[in-house]
């Protein structure tokens, strides 16, 4: 089913393209990218379902969720989960709340109160329905409390300012900070640093990486905020994909590697720029 | 969405369009369960006296009245809503926007210590950096301006790219388990 998926939109894609008209020329560079892409995604997708081992490098700040989750449990204080301060079509809220429904798991296991303020709606009907989900998997449904998901503002300072006396007053032993974050970053982990909570944070936004990267004990960079599901579920299909991506990395290291000799040694330059221009 | 983007058809993009628009309408929908959830946790944080219950009372005064303003008088110049917005809310967000230099200063301080190599190197960039952007920098050493320059557009470019495309990989790449249902813990089933 999946390859089939897969080879039904690569061939949709090619089809498109080869008729003339119908596809913007000046994007051919980054369709030719998506097919390949997503071939090999879905290649190693089929090695690991076939049961080949896969290895993945250790990523501190995911061990460290089950660990802050224990030292909250010992200390009788909640966890305090943020899914960022993007809405529901953003792919780091996504990646935010497949997080969430895993540490709801963890949470639920040992009976450790949850919080999980939420900036927009659509991400805290989300919430809600993971947050439910994963108790029950656990067999602790009675355990869901509805202001464990609290719609708390609509704008991100009075977010930020809610979820910092969040912190002071309900004084959570462990603060995960998985998704969007924008001038909130700094105020959220720095205000968080000085209850003295454990705090793992997780973003794609390079500038808000050093915020977190100072105030924070753990701290997922980029893809690895993506990456967490797959490695925190521990699925093969799940990980034979990040195998796949990695492969393609590897791939756009050597077309830049290249890209680079080209350009500076004046081998067809603008042919390369080109090559790698997005329109 | 993917084939409108690639795809030349006016209906393509008409469809993408569109679909654009049925989500802002079912956001602002998605508006009142919000509305509905921070009254129904407060009130009842209200009703049985909990800790901090005065602060619920509070914030659905503030919920309720200017929402009822907004609704009733509408947001335009001169209205209850604007003075409300521009000489209460405005100022409360700048506040919380000026902590940040504070908060800037606090984390530098824990983040700059000399402890390992790489902080150490973190340390001397981020003191070039900082005297190359002000005047003073200027006079200590005349060419600060021009070394904090080549910092931000060179190694500091570069490594964001670096995080970008890497984070943009994995996007595609979590983008690609969703829409093949390999990826369902966001809908709650691990």
């Amino acid at each position: 089913m999946l390859s089939m998926l897969a080879w039904a939109d690569s061939v949709g894609l090619v089809i498109t393209a080869a008729i003339p008209g119908l596809i913007r020329t000046d994007r051919l560079n980054a369709l030719i990218f998506l097919i390949v892409f997503s071939l090999i995604v879905v290649y190693f997708i089929r090695r690991a379902v076939r049961g080949k081992k896969l290895y993945v490098r250790p990523l501190a700040g995911l061990q460290a969720v089950e660990e802050a989750v224990g030292r909250a449990t010992e200390m009788g204080k909640p966890v305090l989960f943020v899914p960022g301060t993007g809405d529901i079509d953003e792919i780091q809220t996504i990646a935010g709340l497949s997080i969430l429904g895993l540490v709801a798991r963890v949470t639920a296991r040992y009976e450790t109160p949850l919080l999980v303020p939420v900036l927009y709606p659509m991400p805290m009907a989300a919430a809600q329905e993971i947050v439910r989900e994963s108790y029950i998997d656990e067999g602790k449904a009675d355990r869901v409390r509805p202001e464990t998901v609290q719609y708390v503002a609509g704008e991100s300072f009075s977010f930020s300012a809610r979820v910092g006396g969040m912190m002071l007053r309900e004084k959570p032993a462990a603060h995960i900070f998985m998704g969007t974050f924008h001038a909130e970053s700094l105020l959220l982990s720095e205000i968080g640093q000085s209850t003295g909570a454990i705090q793992i944070a997780g973003t794609a936004e390079p500038e808000q990486l050093p915020f977190f990267i100072a105030a924070c004990d753990y701290t997922l960079i980029g893809e690895e905020l993506y990456a967490a599901s797959a490695y925190l579920s521990k699925e093969p299909k799940m990980l034979g994909s990040l195998k796949g991506q990695d492969l393609a990395k590897m791939i756009i290291i050597f077309c830049l590697f290249l890209g680079i000799l080209a350009v500076t040694f004046g081998v067809y330059p603008e042919f390369v720029t080109d090559l790698f221009t997005a329109n | 969405m993917i084939v409108a983007f690639f795809g030349t058809g006016d209906m393509l993009a008409d469809f993408s369009n569109e679909a654009l628009r049925y989500m802002s309408i079912v956001a602002g929908f998605a508006l009142l369960l919000g509305v509905i959830s921070i009254t129904r946790v407060s009130a009842g944080v209200v009703r049985k006296r909990e800790k901090d219950w005065p602060h619920k009372i509070v914030l659905l005064l503030c919920l309720f009245t200017m929402a009822g303003f907004g609704i009733f008088q509408g947001i335009t110049s001169g209205t209850v809503f604007e003075w409300l917005f521009e000489n209460i809310q405005k100022p409360m967000m700048a506040t919380m926007f000026s902590v940040l230099a504070f908060f800037i200063a606090s984390a530098a301080y824990r983040a700059f210590r000399a402890r390992t190599v790489e902080a150490t190197i973190l340390l001397i960039t981020a003191v070039v950096v900082m005297l190359g952007r002000v005047p003073m920098g200027q006079y200590v050493y005349e060419h600060f301006p021009a070394v904090a320059n080549w910092i931000m557009m060179f190694p500091s470019v570069a490594v964001q790219r670096g995080i970008i495309i890497g984070a943009a990989l994995g996007a595609a790449s979590m983008s690609l388990r969703i829409i093949l249902g390999i990826e369902r813990t966001y809908m709650g089933r691990g």
